[in-house]
């Protein structure tokens, strides 16, 4: 079964139209992103897999049909989402930003563990677990936003434009961790990025998104080494 | 054709006015008279909520304000009922400016906040010792209404007080009325429109939002002044406890049931708040309020728009 | 000297009230950004609630914890019935149902209870026991009483899973929902909070002002000065201005303006604090939005 099916997707907000009919999948285990230019969709579909937005089409998850769940019924299907702007609550510390991401969780015996683990992976988010998230700095945020998503033990993992804002160092940086997330915790990833190549590098399969409609896909090793279709499409 | 049907209507109207107020009883007319002098109030309101969006929960302020202007003009200053609207207008602009200074800064739930404490502060400053012997304190300022010019009677009814001030209420209201109508469908209007749709641009335009804004205030205090020392005649009497924050809520719901932005909505408006809690007392002391609460609830969830919007809606609703 | 200290303790007694009042707006406001117009009424009826039920010769602790209980459930479905459909509605619409509210509650109050005033008697002893010549009895009790609902309240949002997910839901609803938080049951949960303190509030009121439907009027006035005083976005700001409401009330009332226009202090306070201090003393957010 795979993880994730979406067919004749649209979504609005409001009135406005931003989705016009989508079509993917994502097989279990693989990290998959999706590419395009500032407002071809990316970020919609992210928000309409967690119906945060108004749909209409099929979105099947886990051989359920959730295109009629409200958001936190989703959640506790196993999908975090670390949204653009790392959406981290800000006034309040590391640590209870990090509970928050298990707050669905009905193991909280475990809960310390897991935030132990996420300490071991980012020891900056150790040093200032006391600290307001919103002192952190840009690249700890998002190291943050991803923890706390990974509190969770969240089958897929949603991330949107994590690069974005970041000093190159501190993008590796998080892109390792998210490649050690996939191989080591076997989490199933849908990322959304600007930056083609970074992403391309990472992930298995690739989809290319234009004015909210697919009108690329394939295996990322293939896109990336198919010169004619970076050029046109990706503008590298 | 339709301008003589018009011209007609008004005549039909007028004469229908005229002859009004000799057919029904005296303590209906004066009912009727106090209802005319709520539509005042409710328009000025409604310039200010229901137009250039600003949300007072203090009106009854400024009906206090006038009132009591009225009144401590008539006693202790000697001046005829008439000559005291013009005065408490004046006053109450001034004060509905003075408000309107920190109202440029607050907004939405913020102004409604500072009304709302405007209105409960209002009774115990018009009980205040210090000024009692102007205010009459807690007991207030009884008046006498003013005799009718002439003698006169028609229908077998003479022309008692209360009818005269019918007229007298008409001859404030009807002008006041068309004056607001005229001003929001001019270029005051419009500007008034303009800040509360899309502020931003509006500045953009040239038009002076501070000005506008204080200036509107003012203008809805003004209305609602002169409607206060209207009804402090009508009633021959003032005290503190005639102005307490239900008279801002009074107004308030009269502005909700006439239609927001409505100019001719108010008379439902004051229709409304006049003669529903007569109704609603038969049934118990506290019912009245409890009507007006759930006929807010009521209307805000499902005709915002009042009793005009209704009617608007029928119209358009014909047209399809 | 000595009637300045009897001022200043009468005054940090109200104040807890205040305090509490202004503790329930704010938390009503971080997470709707809506101010509850009808708070006072709510509570008022409430306190009527529990008057009844001493009557009928429920035990007074009995009858406090029982009345907490029903003003709570009562306050989350206001939420749920009243206030929901109109979340996203235009603030005007929104101001109009609270005020909807007030009137109703009001109403009711006078309808079911009758418009006479009521004795409320105190739990407390007459003569308290610490500082007796500065401080009643029932002011102590009362100050105690509230004092350790604001603690209660501290502790549960700063220590409890359902609390912290309450700050966080009012803090960033949108990103509450994505770790799987109800938002919207959220909100209810607090305006459930806010009407139990607000009881609280009202019961602890009562003994001394008297009890009927226009109790707590002039008092939900010094509640929002309270919590404008502290930051309209910041609850202890508000509990800290409340006392400082209740002192300074006493205060002016004693030595500056005469105690018949108290209620104009907290008039100056809010229109004052409103253009001159947005923030209050310790807010974070402006509160200026034309």
């Amino acid at each position: 079964m795979k993880l994730l099916e979406v067919s004749a997707l649209q979504a609005w907000y409001g009135t406005t139209q931003a989705l016009f009919g989508l079509n993917f999948s994502l097989e279990r285990g693989g990290i998959t992103t999706i590419l395009g230019a500032n407002g071809a969709g990316k970020t919609t579909t992210l928000r309409a897999i967690c119906q945060t937005v108004k749909t209409s089409g099929d979105i099947v998850l886990l051989g359920q049909s959730t295109s009629r769940y409200p958001t936190d019924k989703i959640v506790r299907m196993g999908v975090a989402h670390v949204p653009d702007g790392r959406g981290t609550f800000t006034a309040l510390t590391v640590q209870e930003n990090l509970r928050l991401g298990a707050y669905t969780r009905r193991d909280k015996e475990l809960v310390g563990q897991d935030i132990e683990r996420i300490y071991t992976r980012f020891p900056r988010l150790k040093e200032r677990f006391n600290q307001q998230a919103g002192t952190l700095s840009g690249g700890e945020q998002q190291m943050l936003a991803i923890g706390r998503a990974l509190m969770l033990r969240p089958t897929l993992l949603l991330l949107d434009e994590p690069s974005f804002g970041l000093a190159p160092l501190i993008v590796q940086e998080i892109f390792e961790i998210m490649k050690n997330i996939n191989e080591v915790d076997q989490v199933s990833m849908l990322l959304v990025e600007q930056n083609a190549s970074l992403a391309l590098n990472l992930a298995d399969y690739a989809y290319l998104l234009e004015t909210g409609k697919v009108v690329l896909s394939g295996a990322a090793s293939d896109i990336r080494s198919d010169e004619s279709i970076r050029r046109t499409y990706l503008g590298y | 054709m339709h301008f003589i049907s018009t011209r007609l209507i008004w005549l039909v109207v007028l004469a229908g006015l005229f002859v009004l107020p000799f057919l029904l009883p005296n303590f209906r007319v004066f009912q009727i008279n106090l209802m005319i002098v709520y539509a005042i109030a409710v328009l000025g309101l409604n310039i200010l909520t229901g137009y250039a969006g600003q949300i007072s929960l203090g009106h009854g302020a400024f009906y206090a304000i006038g009132a009591y202007a009225a009144a401590i003009l008539m006693e202790h200053a000697g001046f005829s009922a008439y000559a005291t609207l013009p005065v408490a207008a004046v006053v109450c602009f001034g004060a509905g400016v003075l408000m309107g200074f920190p109202a440029l800064r607050l907004g939405g739930h913020y102004l409604a906040l500072a009304t709302f404490a405007l209105a409960m502060a209002v009774p115990q400053l018009l009980k205040y010792k210090a000024i009692a012997p102007y205010t009459g304190g807690v007991q207030g300022i009884v008046l006498s209404k003013p005799n009718p010019p002439f003698e006169f009677r028609f229908l077998g009814a003479p022309l008692t007080e209360d009818r005269w001030l019918f007229f007298v209420t008409i001859a404030v209201a009807l002008p006041l009325f068309l004056l607001a109508s005229n001003l929001i469908k001019g270029r005051i209007g419009r500007a008034i429109v303009a800040i509360r749709d899309q502020p931003i641009a509006a500045g953009a335009l040239g038009v002076n939002l501070a000005w506008v804004k204080t200036l509107t205030f003012g203008l809805s205090a003004a209305y609602t002044g002169i409607a206060g020392a209207l009804g402090a005649v009508v009633i021959a009497f003032v005290a503190p406890d005639s102005f307490t924050s239900f008279l801002s809520i009074s107004l308030l719901v009269g502005v909700v049931v006439g239609g927001l932005g409505s100019i001719w909505g108010a008379l439902f408006g004051a229709a409304f708040i006049q003669f529903v809690p007569n109704v609603a007392d038969e049934i118990s002391k506290s019912a009245p309020w409890a009507v007006y609460g759930a006929i807010l609830i009521a209307l805000i969830y499902v005709a915002p728009g009042g009793v005009m919007g209704a009617f608007k809606k029928l119209k358009s609703g014909d047209a399809k | 000297m000595d009637s300045f200290l009897l001022q200043i303790f009468s005054g940090l007694a109200n104040g807890s009230i205040y305090a509490a009042l202004g503790l329930a707006l704010v938390m009503i406001y971080q997470s709707t950004h809506h101010i509850n117009f009808a708070q006072g009424e709510m509570a008022t009826f409430a306190t009527f609630i529990a008057w009844t039920l001493i009557e009928r010769g429920v035990p007074y602790w009995l009858a406090f914890f029982l009345t907490v209980g029903i003003a709570f459930v009562g306050g989350l479905l206001v939420q749920r019935i009243f206030i929901k459909p109109v979340e996203r509605a235009p603030v005007l619409n929104n101001v109009i149902v609270f005020v909807g509210l007030l009137v109703i509650f009001n109403a009711m109050s006078g309808w079911i209870f009758g418009q006479t005033v009521k004795a409320f008697n105190s739990p407390f002893p007459t003569t308290s026991l610490v500082l007796p010549q500065y401080i009643s009895g029932h002011q102590l009790g009362s100050l105690g009483v509230t004092l350790g609902v604001l603690l209660v309240v501290f502790l549960f949002f700063k220590y409890t899973p359902i609390g912290l997910a309450m700050r966080a839901a009012a803090q960033n609803p949108d990103s509450a929902s994505l770790v799987g938080i109800p938002v919207s049951w959220m909100l209810a949960l607090g305006w459930g909070l806010a009407s139990a303190i607000g009881a609280v509030a009202g019961i602890m009121m009562a003994p001394v002002v008297f009890l009927d439907p226009n109790m707590m009027g002039g008092i939900l006035l010094y509640g929002f000065a309270a919590a404008l005083l502290g930051g309209i976005d910041n609850p202890w700001g508000a509990v800290i201005g409340g006392f400082i409401v209740g002192v300074l009330e006493n205060i002016l009332g004693a030595y500056v303006i005469g105690t018949e226009l108290k209620l104009s202090v907290a008039l100056v306070l809010i229109v004052g604090t409103l253009t001159l201090m947005p923030n209050g003393l310790f807010g974070r957010k402006v509160v200026t939005r034309v």
